[in-house]
């Protein structure tokens, strides 16, 4: 084992909460990343370990909210899958034994900053950030967006005041930034 | 002084006191009253002076239309110039000042102009100024730029913050009036998302302003009624204080909230306003209509208002304009005006209206005539009336309503092109067949001037929006009627007398524009400045068209309109900026050693969003030369350690990845063995160096591919195009990890000692040469990347972990290297280090250089089919005289060679007809002890020993100089290989 | 502007790029005799029309797929979005 510490994307050696009467945003470090791309002429066979995986292939657009993988749609015949670190810290090398040819895996745990944001003051906030019809979107939903000019994942989680933004991690501090000032907002 | 205007009743909350101060002078006011409708309570009628001729001025409206009172609101900082009066909601501590003044308000020095305006009237600087050309900069404009205008700014910082937003739904209600509210009702009480937007602080628009009723309410009850109801609708958003301030393409509208402006400061926290951008399926345009004024000799005087404003001061702010009102009509509204101030007991003067069949009334006199005149130097006192027969009268009166007829506010209905039409039954245009996509008008913006007909009009456009099937919801009773008016413009033989009262503009100086053959509304507009103010000329547009239309001969709509732009209403630069200023004017991106590297003290620079260490300074050191030139050196003597995470990195995957990088790169990647690095040069399709960077083979199907930091994002763009527009069949996927991995270039004949303590597998010569890349492992187990490739020209590696670690990595190669002295550098020393290597950057692909003239012109197969490849055959990037990446040294070491010096021969003329090159990246090279530069030369490679001059004409720079080779240190490539 | 993506539906033209004239597309082929000019003429000659126009444009704030938008100049209206890459193919392209 090695014994290099990890650091959080805010730069701390443990995830930053802020708490505000109306919605708390808690950085979430505990997610691996990797994304899954089709091979060309084995689409069917990656959907089949998509399905197999996650118990369905996320639509354009969805996400699978399912344990302890989940996975949104990124693009045309492409997904990211994210499973907790504690567990799943080689991901991406599991995902590559799993799909073998049928797709190509890469590790984006590092890429990527994740926020929960969770409160009734949810959708007042996510106006203030970006254009996602936040109030119409449903549990599953999965959108990519921009948030003060960083492209961001925004998924809609099961509880209706929970969404999960994952944003461009060496911009982790620009986007905590936009998502306190939004809070201070609508407060 | 004391409320001496007010009046009973309206809809001020007379339990809350505001305080306010207007030129240093105090009042009071109550909530529910607009700056405006408090100084006339108060008595002020003078409230401006006019933009050219400092005439004195009141107000004209009660709305947003307001051209005259114009003021300077709040204090220090957050002082805002050219608020409309009309529409500043009071609260207590208001501090308001007048504007566009020398002097006090009542004795403005520049009243003067007024005096000269026949020097002054339409185009009169293109005339006047005209000579001697050189006085117009000096004298002429600062002299004009200090006597005409508006308001001042604070030049100090805004201390408020604004906010932008995005809003979706099914239907976008633009006013919130009779029409827009029964629209409401019936899409809300249907189910549909509605959005309904007004820009007062209370909805319900003229209702407030009438003494109508609605079934057996009054309209405002009615209106209130109402919103009570839409508030109980979760489906249903209600936006006061909301300006829709344009229609965009495919259903997007832009609305600005003033969400803190009638409160004393924003709450901690909160924007002062908020842009909203607005998705809708569908919109009902109910903005309502503009009363517009009736030109006659001086109807400027304060005191002179729309009959609907003295009106609505009348019924919904409880004030009456003055004791004695006159009125100034042609039609039936003029009479409604007299008829509600009579009620609250207003001495009404008399109504003159200009039609022969005048309405009769037991209490007030009513005279059929025109106002042709009036008096009073910085109020209205009398208007000179001429009646029908010819004889004159005048009238003791302190305001005067003028009823012209209504304009429908079709402004949003034309912002995408759209023009209106002329409709003969209100004298008016209407919008015309041509809106917006999606957009349904209704109530008085479509020309329905009754209360009746905007109920009906609203519940039937929402329908009509929805697709909603079934009949109209019963509509209450109203009380109104058609206005019967007779389209009167101006009174004639007038001269003074005016259109656009913000910008000065006469019925003389539109006759003066006809004259001398501006004749079109657009040269009108320009040649007059009718319309161009603040306002643009909502209450005077339309007298201007009417006159220009008598004098061509022509009907009005043959003259037309201009056109309509968006915003409806004067819009804050700030509330456009929202968020992004200052520190938060774009993102931040920074590198997984940029907390480290600030615990060294760095200095850092912004390269795109990204902040990267620049050097980093250590006690003693003065200069940056000085950490630099230590840097470059310890890195060359021993080991240096940079972060270099922002360079762009791409995941290429799938078994066509290396036919795709033969596509995107003019050298050949096929043979590219597993385990192996390539540099790759990317070309433009017209044959221009695009970018470059590695490409490592990770597996037969897995390459990882780099880019410069600044062109991460638009190689990614193209790699994507070639990929699924060029060759949709290749089994290639791509993915951009360049912030998933810490990357560190160590570089200097230590690294491999140093990275072997670090490494857990074997990197010796033998095991991993020159250009060698793998999928290793570090400290014992945690993954990484290794790449032995050099930017800097000595024994280097570039060491890649997951983003999460490059902190800790970073403090373990500081570690490790403690023993070698290990370097942290920054992209200065990069830089030199590049330069004396002779490696191109950013400089020398510069959008205009080919593969040839970067020197690696073989580089580019002729074998294969790259992107480029084709078009940098051409002749004219090819043969005699192209140009050659050289380096360049100073004869004298002590001379510069400046980046952006032209190489000249050195016996020959200098002048840009005898260039021979450009010298693009330079520096002090501290190993060699002078400065270098590298630079293109024509046929430079045949040129190496050349004595040269490089010359800067612009700086002064003139030295000597030699052709070298580009490669100043290890011109062999030893070290990188060692 | 809103761009009806095959894919996701309607998004605001915001989170595109453009690129121009999807002739961009047919990329002649370097092996042909007139391969000089075919290249010539791709890289540099375009139709300007005002009014309906076949355009590219990558959803870089979204999926990253690349678009053929059809578009009038004049009036911003869409009329058909495709995936350029089934453009591509059904244009003759492959690897």
């Amino acid at each position: 084992m090695h014994d290099l510490q990890p650091m959080t994307a805010l730069g701390g050696d443990a995830p930053q909460v802020d708490t505000f009467d109306h919605v708390t945003i808690t950085e979430n470090d505990g997610l691996a990343l990797a994304s899954v791309a089709a091979r060309m002429g084995h689409e069917k066979t990656c959907h089949t370990t998509l399905k197999k995986l996650l118990g369905a292939v996320p639509e354009p657009g969805k996400a699978v909210l399912h344990d302890p993988e989940a996975g949104f749609w990124m693009g045309p015949d492409q997904w990211m899958i994210g499973a907790p670190r504690e567990t799943h810290e080689l991901l991406a090398d599991h995902l590559k034994e799993r799909f073998g040819d049928t797709a190509s895996i890469t590790e984006q745990t590092g890429a990527w900053v994740c926020f929960d944001v969770i409160g009734p003051a949810m959708p007042d906030i996510c106006e203030r950030l970006c254009a996602v019809p936040i109030r119409r979107m449903t549990a599953g939903d999965a959108q990519r967006t921009m948030i003060h000019q960083l492209g961001c994942f925004v998924i809609r989680r099961d509880n209706p005041e929970h969404i999960r933004i994952l944003g461009p991690r060496a911009s982790a501090g620009s986007l905590h930034h936009a998502l306190i000032t939004a809070a201070h907002s609508v407060a | 002084m004391t409320q001496v205007n007010r009046l009973p009743g309206g809809q001020i909350d007379r339990s809350q006191s505001c305080k306010f101060t207007f030129d240093g002078k105090a009042y009071t006011g109550h909530a529910g009253d607009t700056l405006a409708s408090a100084l006339l309570a108060n008595g002020v009628r003078l409230m401006g002076r006019s933009f050219k001729y400092h005439r004195p001025r009141g107000v004209l409206t009660a709305g947003s239309e307001e051209p005259n009172a114009l003021v300077e609101l709040r204090g220090g900082a957050r002082q805002e110039p050219n608020t409309r009066a009309t529409t500043v909601e009071l609260y207590d501590g208001l501090l308001a000042k007048s504007q566009n003044r020398m002097g006090s308000l009542r004795f403005d020095l520049l009243a003067i102009n007024d005096r000269f305006s026949n020097f002054l009237t339409a185009g009169f600087y293109y005339k006047t100024f005209m000579w001697p050309a050189a006085f117009w900069e000096k004298l002429y404009e600062p002299i004009i730029r200090k006597a005409a205008g508006l308001g001042s700014l604070s030049l100090k910082d805004d201390p408020d913050v604004y906010d932008k937003g995005f809003l979706h739904c099914d239907l976008l209600i633009i006013g919130a009036g009779p029409a827009g509210l029964m629209a409401a009702l019936t899409a809300g009480r249907a189910g549909a998302d509605v959005i309904l937007a007004d820009e007062d602080f209370v909805l319900g628009g003229r209702l407030n302003s009438e003494t109508l009723t609605i079934g057996d309410q009054s309209g405002a009850d009615w209106a209130a009624e109402v919103v009570a109801e839409l508030t109980t609708l979760p489906n249903v958003r209600i936006m006061p204080r909301t300006t829709v301030i344009g229609a965009f393409d495919h259903g997007i509208y832009g609305a600005v909230e003033r969400v803190s402006d009638h409160l004393y400061a924003p709450d901690a926290g909160k924007p002062r306003q908020v842009l909203w951008r607005i998705y809708t399926q569908k919109t009902i345009l109910a903005a309502g209509a503009t009363e517009r004024p009736i030109a006659f000799e001086n109807n400027d005087r304060p005191g002179i208002m729309l009959g609907s404003a003295i009106r609505s001061y009348a019924n919904r702010f409880a004030v009456s304009a003055d004791k004695r009102v006159a009125i100034f009509t042609n039609n039936d509204d003029g009479h409604r005006t007299a008829a509600d101030l009579h009620a609250k007991g207003v001495k009404i003067s008399a109504v003159v209206d200009v039609r022969p069949d005048v309405p009769r009334s037991l209490d007030y006199e009513v005279l059929h005539g025109e106002v042709v005149n009036t008096k009073g130097r910085l109020g209205l006192t009398f208007a000179e009336v001429r009646l029908a027969d010819g004889s004159m009268r005048t009238l003791e009166c302190g305001a005067l309503g003028m009823s012209g007829g209504w304009n429908p506010n079709v402004h949003m209905t034309c912002h995408q092109r759209g023009r209106p039409i002329w409709n003969d039954a209100i004298a008016a245009f209407v919008p015309g067949a041509e809106l917006p996509p999606g957009m349904v008008v209704a109530g008085a913006a479509n020309g329905d001037l009754s209360t009746a007909g905007a109920l009906q009009g609203g519940a039937t456009a929402a329908k009509r929006a929805l697709g909603l099937k079934g009949r109209l919801p019963k509509l209450p009773e109203t009380g109104d009627a058609s206005i019967n008016l007779k389209p009167f413009w101006y009174v004639e033989g007038c001269s003074r007398a005016w259109l656009d009262q913000q910008n000065d503009v006469t019925v003389k100086d539109v006759k003066l524009s006809h004259q001398e053959g501006f004749r079109s509304v657009e040269h009108l507009k320009r040649y007059t400045t009718l319309g161009m103010a603040t306002d643009q000329g909502k209450t005077s547009n339309m007298g201007g068209l009417a006159i220009m239309a008598e004098l061509a001969g022509k009907t009005i709509p043959e003259v037309g309109t201009t056109i309509f732009r968006p915003p409806y209403t004067p819009t804050a630069i700030g509330v456009l900026g929202g968020r992004h200023r200052g520190q938060e004017f774009h993102p931040k991106r920074l590198t997984p050693s940029h907390k480290w590297a600030e615990e060294q003290g760095a200095v850092f620079v912004e390269v795109g969003n990204w902040l990267r260490a620049q050097w980093f300074p250590q006690a003693g050191e003065t200069t940056w030369r000085e950490s630099v030139d230590r840097e470059v050196l310890a890195t060359r003597k021993s080991v240096g350690v940079c972060d270099v995470t922002t360079l762009g990195k791409v995941d290429v995957q799938g078994t066509d990845a290396a036919d795709f990088l033969n596509k995107i790169y003019c050298n050949g990647f096929a043979k590219l063995a597993v385990g192996k690095t390539r540099y790759g040069l990317m070309l433009r399709e017209d044959g221009i160096a695009m970018d470059d960077g590695t490409a490592a083979r990770l597996a037969e199907d897995h390459f990882v591919v780099t880019t410069t930091t600044a062109n991460a994002l638009p190689v990614y763009r193209h790699m994507e195009f070639v990929r699924q527009c060029l060759f949709p069949d290749m089994d290639v996927q791509l993915i951009s990890t360049t912030e998933a991995w810490a990357q560190y270039a160590v570089a200097g004949p230590n690294s491999r000692k140093l990275l072997s303590q670090i490494v857990d597998q074997d990197i010796s010569n033998d095991a991993f040469p020159f250009m060698a890349c793998a999928n290793i492992t570090i400290c014992g187990g945690l993954r990484a990347r290794l790449f032995r490739i050099s930017f800097s020209g000595e024994l280097a590696y570039e060491i890649a972990v997951p983003t999460a670690y490059g902190d800790a990595l970073i403090r373990k190669i500081m570690e490790a290297g403690a023993q070698y002295d290990v370097t942290p550098y920054g992209t200065e020393a990069l830089g030199v280090m590049r330069i004396e290597k002779g490696h191109a950057a950013g400089n020398e692909l510069n959008g205009t250089t080919t593969a040839l003239n970067l020197g690696m012109g073989r580089m580019v197969s002729k074998t294969k089919d790259s992107i480029g490849s084709k078009l940098s055959e051409r002749e004219g990037l090819n043969g005699e005289g192209q140009l050659y990446q050289v380096g360049i040294k100073p004869i004298d070491p002590k001379d510069p060679v400046p980046a952006g010096g032209h190489l000249m021969n050195a016996d020959g003329p200098v002048d840009a007809a005898h260039d021979q090159g450009y010298a693009t990246s330079a520096c002090y090279s501290p190993n060699l002890g002078h400065a270098i530069a590298i630079g293109f030369l024509k046929n430079g490679a045949d040129r190496m020993g050349e004595q040269m001059r490089l010359v800067s004409p612009l700086t002064g720079v003139d030295v000597k100089v030699e052709i070298t080779s580009a490669h100043f240190i290890d011109p062999e490539g030893e070290r990188l290989r060692a | 502007m809103i761009i009806d993506h095959p894919l996701l539906g309607p998004r605001d033209a915001a989170e595109f790029t453009y690129l121009g004239d999807a002739k961009l597309i047919d990329r002649p082929d370097w092996q042909s005799e007139t391969a000089a000019k075919d290249f010539y003429e791709y890289g540099y000659l375009r139709d300007n029309p005002a009014g309906w126009h076949q355009e590219l444009w990558f959803h870089e704030a979204g999926d990253r797929s690349w678009l053929v938008v059809t578009r009038n100049t004049v009036t911003h209206e869409i009329s058909k979005v495709e995936m350029a890459r089934d453009v591509a193919r059904a244009r003759g392209r492959s690897k």
